[in-house]
Parts: C-alpha cells; structure tokens; sequence
C-alpha cells in the first residue's frame, strides 16, 4: 500500500493516460484523479494515479533544503569559530 | 528520474540526520505505522544512522504481514476450485496459511496469476470469458479505493466472471488498538504518507489530540522519512503534540475525496481479523451489497470472517503477532534467524520484504 | 514451511535453488568435482595432466522466446560459453539438445536455430553434437533448450569462486539489471513499454582480453539468476571473505531504475546475461579495469568495491548517503510488489 511512484503524463484519453519516467511508460487510469492534466506530475500505485503532484510543495520542500544547508554552513562556522577561539586561549595560557 | 533524486540527495540527508542527532537529548521513539517506510529506512540504512539516540519500531502497516492466516487459506481454497482463475499482487504468493502458501498451491496446480493492477485483473476476465477470476484485495486506504475503481469498472461492464475477495483494512483503527494495548510507548509515529494521500492528513490528528502522541506524516524517499523524523524530534523537545505534514507535494489535508467517495460507494467498513491484533470491529472492508455480484465471499457463499486461526504460527513459537504491535524486537522471537530466515519463512514479518522481521534480518551483523 | 514439492522459487538462482541442488543433486552424484558448485567445472581427460579440460552444462527455459535484445537460441550460447568464461577457460565445443512441444512453429525453430548458428559463430565455438525429443502439446513451454560446453583453461589461470582475498578489488564490466527487466516488463500482466533491452552477449574474448592485462584474476562469475547480491554472496562464503560494496559506483540505466522502481524491485537481484564480476589483487586492478572498458562488453566497466576479512561469508553495501547495510541472497522468486 506504500510503493506509489511520481510519473509525467505524457497524454491523457478518456479516463485513462499514458505515463513516463526514465524513459519506461505504462497506462494508468485517472479515475481517482480526474482533475489531472497532461504535464502534471501524480503518484501512481497499482496502475492508479492516486494523487497529483503538488508542485509548489515540492519547490517549497526543495527550498526548505535549501535553508538546511546554509543553516548547516552557519553552524559549522560557528563551531570551526568556537575552535578557535579555544585554541587561542589554550596558547594565551600556556 | 530527477523528481525523485532530487529527494535522494545525500547531502540533504546527511544534514537531516545530523539536525535530527543534534535535536535529540536523551532518546527518541517513533513507530513507523507503514511497512514501505520499513523497507526505505532498510534500503537506505536509516536505522543505523540514527542510532542509538533514536528507535524506529515497526508497526502493522503491511498489509501482508497482517493478513490472518484463515484469509489465506479461504483464498488457497479459491484457488483449488478448477472454474477459477486466482489474481493476486505479488507481494501475497509466499504468505503462509495453516498448510501452505500460495506459491504452494501453485505448484500443485491452482491457476494462480501475479498481476501488477486490478486494471490487469479486469483484462483477465475479458481474455478468458470461460474462467472466474477473482482477485484478492489487500491493502489499506492506499490500495483499497482502486479496487473499488476496479469494481465501479467491473460493473459498469457487465462482467459475469470477475470478483474481489476483500481482506482490505484500515489503519487508524489498527493504530488506535495498539496504542490502547499501551504496550509500546512512543513519542511519534511516522505517518503513512500514501494512506495519507488518500486520507488526508487531517485524520490523523486523533493521535495528538486523543493519545498526545505527535505524528508526522512521511513521504517515502529518505529526505521525506529524515524531515518527518526531525519533527517529531523538534515537537518532543517543544513538549507540543501535533500532527504536522511531511509531504506537501503528495498529501493535502482533506486527501483524496474522489477516491473516499468510491470507497464510501463500493465498501462498507465491516470488523477484520488482523494477524497479531484479533479481531478489530470496524476495521476491514466489506464490499457493498449493491456489489455482491463482485463479490468473492457472496458469489462463493464465503463467511465474512473467515473461519480458522488468524495466526497459525504461534504454535510454531512464532511471534509476530507482538512485532506487529512494536511489543517485541525480531531479535526476541526464538525463531529469527534460525528456525525462520527469508528463504525459510515461518511467520510473514519474514515473508513480506517489508516485514519487520525481513527487514531487520538485513541488519544483523553490520558494522555500523 | 515444506510443500513437499519443487516451486518456481527453487528455479530462481537464490537460497532455495543453492538448497535444492546442495540437498538433493550434490549428495547423490557426491564427488570432489562436483561440490566446487563452480560455473564449470575442471576436469582432466588424462590422469596425469593438471586439471585443465573445463566442461559446464546449462537448461534454457526463457519465456518470452524472443525479446529485445536476443532470443531463447542466443542465450543458450551466450549463458553456456560464459558458464566456461567464468573459469577464465577459452571455450571450443558446444552440444545444444532441443526438447519440442508438438505443434512448436517451425518459422520460429528456425528463426531460433539460426540466432544461435550466429552466436557461435560470433563467440567462436562450433556446436558439434545435439539431439531432439519432441513432448506431447501441453507438455512443454513451447521449447526448452539444454547445453553442454567444454573449454581449455590456459595454464597459470587459476579462477575460482574460493580465490578471493581480502584487499582484492571487485569490478563489475557494465551496467546491471537490463536483461530481467526487459523480460519482466515484457511479461504478461506487467504491460510496460520500454526501451529495455536484454545485454545477452559471449564473454569469452572480454575475459581472454583481462587475462591477458593480469593471469592472476582470482574470481569471475557472471550475474545471472539472482543478480550481483547473489554472485557476490556466494563468493563470500564460498572464499570465506567479506564484500563491501558502493552502491554509487554500481552502474545502472536510467530505464532499468524506473523499471524497477515502479515495480519495486532492486536491480542488484536481477539476472543480467551480459555482465561479469571480476575480483582481482589491488595491484592489477587499474590495468584489468581498463582492459575491461577498452572491450565492447566492459565500456561502462566500474570498480564497485572490496574483499574485506570483516563478516566473512556477508555482503556489506554502502548506501549513496554513506550509510550500510547487509545484501542479502536472493531468498525466492523476485516478484513486482505493491508495498
């Protein structure tokens, strides 16, 4: 109940599209989410698409990575900061 | 490819493992409801990342995995009537019943065909008018609206030989039974994340509300699994209970109410007999009487529970029954790795690939 | 859990298959050839002469008959002259005997014949003795081929499943999983379409080429029926050493990951009948590496790991996070999954 993957549609007839990723393309059926267009992204499971991929949350995700890293940078500078200023004491006291 | 990839990235992971590692004082205890959140923390070696601050339990989450021992059996017997044509996802055929499997049956002569999709069930019954087909529905919330697609489709075109035999389940009422056994304690659950599609996230808010228990809902790629994980960490520390969502670009609040609707039309929720946890009113299920024609239990006069042990191993001193419920470790059941291996399976935690007891055989002996 | 009966899952190349020839084949035909369990197996026709004379035997039993890539005639050559390949042997002789179901096409047995004519040709063996049975309509898959080949392993080559040591290099000559995906996606019920071709190819002049960069090649073993993890695990414990490798190094097609993402399968258990793993001392990995990649079946030729003396008999893999984890044998059938 958990291997759903995201795929393209490539072309959409009737109810059922034609779907992509890394070049292997199957038909699914989009009767769970007939709101989808050709273009969108959607979680397939068991030959259904069962949700249509959320763009902008994906970006907001990506964007949210994005942060990590710099917060990640911050934090090792200050901690390679810290170090230093430790040794600095080590050698003033010594 | 890259959609996916782009939620792989080591880099990305490596600085929510040590975001999470660095938010955690003490321990943290998050039960992972979902047997596909099992199997990608295994794939990626999660567990051991996080460890020892963090456990991730596993939960009932595989649909194999809690699937009665007597539901297979029903369907072994299904299978032996010469009319019928079985259907099955793969992840079913090694599952063992009292007596045998499903590959058991196979090869001693049961039609038994692995298909991808109740879409390919269908296509069966069209190319072999003189069989009945009957396909067996497992699965939660995920997998249970496109049987019920399948069944709208079935009907819509008269199809005389084509049944579903449901052991479908749901999974809040499985979480709340195994947190009312309060025999695990946790601190989070990683959410379901494709349950959740179907769902929405907004019906697992019990959990912070009714048991103060946080709950992040989790996509499947580890960068999904490690951000879910570094809120649960984030609400321990906050001493705040909440149910937060993971996974944006999959899962919405209200979820899927197209695929709800289909189900509410085809399904009636009905009690289920769950491997590990007994019988849980409410909890499967049952196919609508409107459908009884694509029904596998009225067309065949089937009870609706079927009759017979919902754990035939325990006599055997299998005990997967209290993995299920995140009571015992794999390492605790006297036959892991020894009597029951994945060559050798004697309870489904080692069968299915998701299976707790599968996934932590992986595991043993690995230097970390 | 005993059915009392043989299943598909003995027939894939995992742990129950190793059980079932161990248990059942070994210990009744017991001989000190034999329990080697190697791809070939090392002979002497003369008593006094080292044992050099290397003879294998193969069943082909594919469905579909024809795919991308090749058919039932071009694996049987190509499985039987790697089989020999894998002892570092030069092949020279095949038998290919042909089991028929009556009302088999003879269009098709032709097209078949022919495929396989062209393979020998191309790997430089002669089939030179066959048979034929036809079986009753109902009784067979349509056909099943069964080979047998014999080959000269050159002196000073000694390459077995028990050589490997720790330090050695592990290579892999190319990307992997594109042959049991091109036929799992061709498969009834899967209904994909793909790109996916099988990488059906000889081996033997690749394998003469690395010799000849290094005669001290410990191990070769081509990934068939259950894929890398299970070649590798089976070297481990027959070598008693432990293997790590890195996932990231490992190469695989784009097609053949979306493959087997959406059928959540892991292409390290997926047959391959056109690759070859190579454990080699660390000091003549660099020359066999480049052999392998100046070769048309080693282009995409990758070092993917080492031979450890930690968890001897185990198969360690190092996530692309950095993280690790066992690979285990294959245990049964490989199955798509929904889970």
């Amino acid at each position: 109940m958990c291997l759903a993957i995201p795929v393209r549609i490539e072309e959409i007839t009737g109810q059922m599209a034609r779907v992509a990723l890394g070049g292997v393309s199957r038909e699914v059926s989009l009767v769970l989410t007939p709101e989808a267009q050709a273009g969108d992204y959607v979680l397939i499971h068991t030959g259904y698409a069962i949700s249509v991929i959320d763009e902008a949350e994906a970006q907001e995700t990506l964007r949210l990575f994005a942060e990590l890293e710099e917060a990640s940078r911050e934090v090792e500078a200050e901690e390679a900061a810290a170090r230093n200023d430790r040794s600095r004491e080590d050698a003033t006291l010594s | 490819m890259t959609h996916m990839e782009s939620f792989r990235d080591p880099a990305t992971a490596r600085r929510l493992i040590d975001a999470i590692l660095r938010q955690v004082t003490g321990s943290l205890r998050v039960i992972e409801f979902c047997g596909g959140h099992t199997h990608a923390i295994m794939r990626y070696g999660l567990r051991d990342a996080l460890a020892p601050q963090v456990t991730l339990l596993s939960g009932p989450g595989c649909p194999v995995c809690v699937t009665a021992s007597a539901d297979i059996d029903q369907a072994i017997a299904l299978s032996q009537r010469p009319e019928i044509t079985l259907a099955t996802f793969g992840d079913m055929i090694r599952v063992p019943g009292t007596k045998t499997s499903l590959q058991g049956a196979r090869a001693e002569g049961s039609d038994i065909r692995v298909v991808y999709s109740a879409l390919d069930a269908l296509q069966l019954a069209r190319e072999l008018p003189a069989r009945e087909i009957v396909m067996l529905g497992i699965g939660f919330e995920t997998t249970a609206p496109t049987i019920a697609a399948a069944i709208a489709q079935a009907r819509a075109e008269s199809l005389k030989n084509w049944s579903v035999y449901s052991m479908h389940k749901l999974t809040t009422p499985a979480m709340r039974a195994i947190l009312d056994a309060g025999e695990v304690a946790v601190d989070a659950v990683l959410g379901p994340g494709h349950v959740a599609a179907i769902t929405g996230w907004e019906a697992w808010s019990f959990l912070a509300t009714e048991y103060g228990v946080s709950c992040a809902v989790a996509g499947f790629e580890p960068t999904d699994i490690l951000q879910a994980l570094l809120a649960c960490a984030q609400d321990k520390a906050a001493g705040q209970p909440r149910v937060t969502n993971s996974y944006g670009r999959g899962v919405s609040a209200e979820g899927n109410l197209v695929a709800q609707g289909l189900m509410a039309q085809v399904f009636t929720t009905a009690d289920a007999a769950w491997r590990g946890l007994g019988i849980i009113p409410d909890s499967g299920l049952a196919i609508a009487p409107e459908y009884a024609a694509f029904d596998a239990r009225a067309r065949y006069a089937l009870p609706g529970l079927a009759e017979g042990p919902l754990d035939a191993e325990a006599a055997l001193g299998c005990r997967c029954g209290e993995v299920l419920r995140g009571v015992v470790e794999p390492a605790g059941c006297p036959l892991f790795g020894t009597a029951c291996t994945p060559a050798h399976p004697v309870g489904p935690c080692m069968v299915s690939a998701e299976g707790s007891c599968a996934a932590h055989y992986r595991y043993q002996g690995v230097v970390a | 859990m005993t059915d009392g009966v043989v299943l598909l899952a003995h027939g894939s190349g995992g742990i129950l298959s190793q059980e079932l020839i161990e248990n059942m084949f070994v210990r009744h035909h017991a001989n000190d050839v034999l329990s080697g369990m190697e791809d070939a197996a090392l002979v002497s026709l003369d008593d006094q002469a080292e044992a050099r004379v290397a003879i294998t035997t193969d069943s082909f039993v594919v469905q579909p008959l024809f795919f991308p890539g090749g058919d039932i005639g071009k694996l049987s050559v190509c499985g039987t002259v790697n089989d020999l390949a894998m002892r570092g042997a030069r092949p020279l002789y095949l038998t290919s005997a042909y089991i028929i179901e009556e009302g088999f096409s003879l269009t098709e047995l032709e097209r078949i014949v022919v495929s396989q004519a062209a393979t020998a040709r191309a790997a430089g063996v002669r089939i030179v003795a066959g048979d034929t049975k036809v079986v009753e309509r109902g009784s067979g898959d349509g056909i099943f081929i069964n080979t047998a080949g014999v080959g000269l392993v050159p002196e000073g080559v000694h390459v077995s499943a028990a050589n490997a040591r720790p330090g050695d290099v592990v290579l892999l000559s190319g990307a992997i999983g594109d042959h049991g995906l091109a036929i799992m996606t061709r498969r009834e019920g899967l209904q994909f379409s793909s790109p996916l071709r099988s990488d059906c190819a000889p081996l033997n002049d690749l394998v003469a080429t690395m010799l000849r960069a290094c005669p001290e090649i410990h191990v070769l073993r081509d990934p068939t029926r259950g894929g890398v993890a299970t070649a590798l695990n089976e070297i481990a414990q027959r070598s008693g050493v432990g293997i790590e490798i890195d996932e990231a190094q490992v190469p695989v097609h784009v097609p053949v990951q979306a493959a087997a993402e959406l059928l959540g399968l892991d292409p390290l258990y997926v047959a391959n009948e056109g690759k070859l793993l190579a454990i080699v001392p660390e000091s003549a990995a660099g020359a066999v590496l480049q052999a392998m990649q100046s070769h048309t079946y080693g282009v995409e030729a990758a070092a993917i790991g080492r031979v450890v003396s930690s968890s001897p008999g185990r198969v360690v893999l190092r996530t692309p996070l950095g993280t690790r984890r066992l690979v285990d044998m294959l245990s049964g059938e490989q199955l798509p999954r929904i889970c």
